[in-house]
């Protein structure tokens, strides 16, 4: 059963150095005050896996965080690039950290091989492309009924998985709904998830909170719930607020210089206290 | 009597005709995105829009800054997961066109949006693959679109993230169960389609006002033209309407945010 935990403590309990995180979140419910906390705990060395980097891992690459980055889309969407993944790759800014890159596909299907408890996924994948001679983790295999050749990825298995999500239950159940992404796989897939929401409700299987099929994630296969209002913010969580467009533009001018992105970082992530709101009581 | 527009409208307009009402087409983002909005609020009112994000035949109102706006969830008969998006829809065969825009692409159509340079040693690095490298061979065939310049057609691509027809035009070639691959290429410029024999890009079309020699000049290659080029229609005023109200609303929009 879910634990009710500060994110502070949450992170600090689940995120370790050195660890495999993924914070899923398909440009919606992007869990981007845990990756604030992640970075306010000053926590290194992590493989951060996200089909789409965004601007979350755009701040945790920058802020000194990642060892690797395992993605298959990384710019900021209707934007440009990621300019703290690009310095980091290109530069080696502040170090250099290592890429896997995948297709969309590929993350999928490797994310819910993670929630199945299987070893890989299979698709019909990277026909023609040369991301597999790039990427040692994509390989060829024959269907034993067929003989058609298909790709294969291993699974994703997370040391911790962190999603954001509209609301939690007294029972720690989650509803996620809008654009749902990977956020399901991800929490079954890892080891240990932490599942940041804008609110507490009282009971998602009562009215007014009854969604039949609205990805309740019961609250007995997640590690952790957090509260932290606008915790997607600038993301959006539907219902809640909208994507703050604006900001996604002028990130591109703060991300593009150094000075400029340590001093975004510095006034509002490490001065900022973490979200005081915890438990469920 | 001929009507006022620039360039970019000329190739919205014509990659929005190349879709038909009956099709479903995975949308990507962008020129693609604004393109397919316009078919749908044209000639095209029944055109099945599906994003990436799992977003199943959205009708947005303004077009997304990106893939995974709100609007595109609210306005969607149905919102699936990213995982049965990829798997069921696209690879299970549901969809007729994908439509694409690129960084770079080449004679043999094939697209990078990874890297310019070397992948070890990249010049400059671009956000990679997303949902191209399997839209371009699970998608019935491809229509791609891009601003014509020399920077972006290019005679072979620094890295091939998505499948045109290979880098020798045979890429295709025997394999089984995916798509026809890229069928047309809509510029500012002109319109391109595969020669049926080489699959090497050739001019068929050229928009109003556009010479060969603005096609040579902006190509990386030694340019084809087909023995029968045509002129590509003009946009109807009714088009050019729509396609401006959708742009200042979307303009609107995004400001406001």
């Amino acid at each position: 059963m879910a634990e009710f935990l500060s994110l502070h403590d949450a992170v600090a309990r689940y995120v370790e150095d050195g660890a495999t995180v993924a914070m899923e979140g398909f440009t919606h419910l992007i869990p981007f005050a845990a990756g604030h906390e992640v970075i306010r705990q000053r926590k290194r060395d992590l493989t951060l896996i996200r089909m789409t980097p965004d601007l979350v891992y755009d701040q945790l690459i920058g802020a000194g965080c990642a060892k690797k980055v395992i993605f298959s889309w990384g710019g900021n969407p209707g934007v440009g690039s990621l300019h703290r993944l690009r310095d980091a790759v290109e530069k080696g800014w502040p170090h250099r950290v290592e890429i896997l890159e995948h297709s969309h596909a590929a993350m999928a299907c490797a994310f819910e091989a993670g929630a199945a408890g299987l070893p890989l996924a299979v698709l019909r994948g990277y026909v023609g492309s040369e991301l597999p001679n790039v990427n040692d983790q994509i390989k060829f295999i024959e269907c034993p009924f067929t003989g058609e050749r298909l790709a294969a990825v291993p699974a994703v298995r997370p040391d911790v998985s962190i999603v954001h999500a509209q609301k939690a239950d007294r029972k720690g159940n989650v509803l996620v709904e809008g654009i749902v992404g990977v956020q399901k796989e991800a929490v079954l897939a890892a080891k240990h998830s932490i599942v940041t929401v804008e609110e507490i409700v009282d009971d998602l299987t009562a009215e007014p909170d009854y969604h039949p099929n609205a990805c309740v994630i019961p609250g007995w296969a997640i590690s952790a719930v957090a509260v932290a209002e606008k915790g997607s913010y600038p993301s959006y969580t539907h219902g809640y607020y909208p994507r703050d467009n604006r900001f996604y533009k002028e990130w591109d001018t703060i991300a593009r210089d150094r000075d400029a992105f340590s001093q975004w970082l510095d006034a509002n992530v490490y001065q900022q206290v973490t979200n005081p709101a915890g438990g469920a009581s | 009597m001929s009507l006022d527009y620039t360039s970019s409208e000329m190739m919205t307009v014509t990659a929005a005709r190349a879709l038909e009402n009956g099709m479903t087409c995975f949308v990507g983002i962008g020129l693609p995105s604004e393109a397919a909005n316009l078919a749908r609020l044209t000639h095209a009112p029944d055109v099945v829009l599906i994003y990436e994000s799992g977003t199943l035949q959205t009708k947005p109102d303004v077009l997304p800054l990106s893939i995974g706006d709100g609007e595109l969830c609210e306005s969607a008969l149905t919102t699936v997961s990213v995982p049965e998006m990829f798997r069921y829809w696209l690879q299970g065969g549901k969809v007729s066109v994908g439509f694409l825009g690129t960084a770079q692409i080449d004679r043999f159509a094939n697209l990078n949006t990874t890297l310019i340079g070397d992948y070890h040693d990249p010049k400059v690095r671009l956000p990679g693959g997303g949902g191209a490298p399997e839209i371009a061979t699970n998608a019935g065939e491809v229509f791609i679109t891009l601003k014509h310049s020399r920077r972006a057609f290019v005679k072979d691509v620094d890295f091939v993230t998505t499948l045109g027809f290979g880098r020798d035009g045979k890429g295709r070639d025997g394999v089984p169960n995916i798509g026809r691959g890229p069928t047309r290429v809509i510029t500012d410029l002109c319109v391109m389609k595969p020669d049926p024999e080489t699959k090497e890009l050739t001019v068929v079309s050229l928009h109003p006002g556009v010479t060969r020699e603005d096609v040579v000049e902006a190509t990386g290659w030694e340019i084809r033209f087909a023995e029968h080029l045509e002129s590509t229609p003009e946009p109807s005023a009714h088009e050019l309407e729509i396609l401006r109200d959708l742009k200042a609303r979307t303009d609107r929009k995004h400001a406001g945010e």
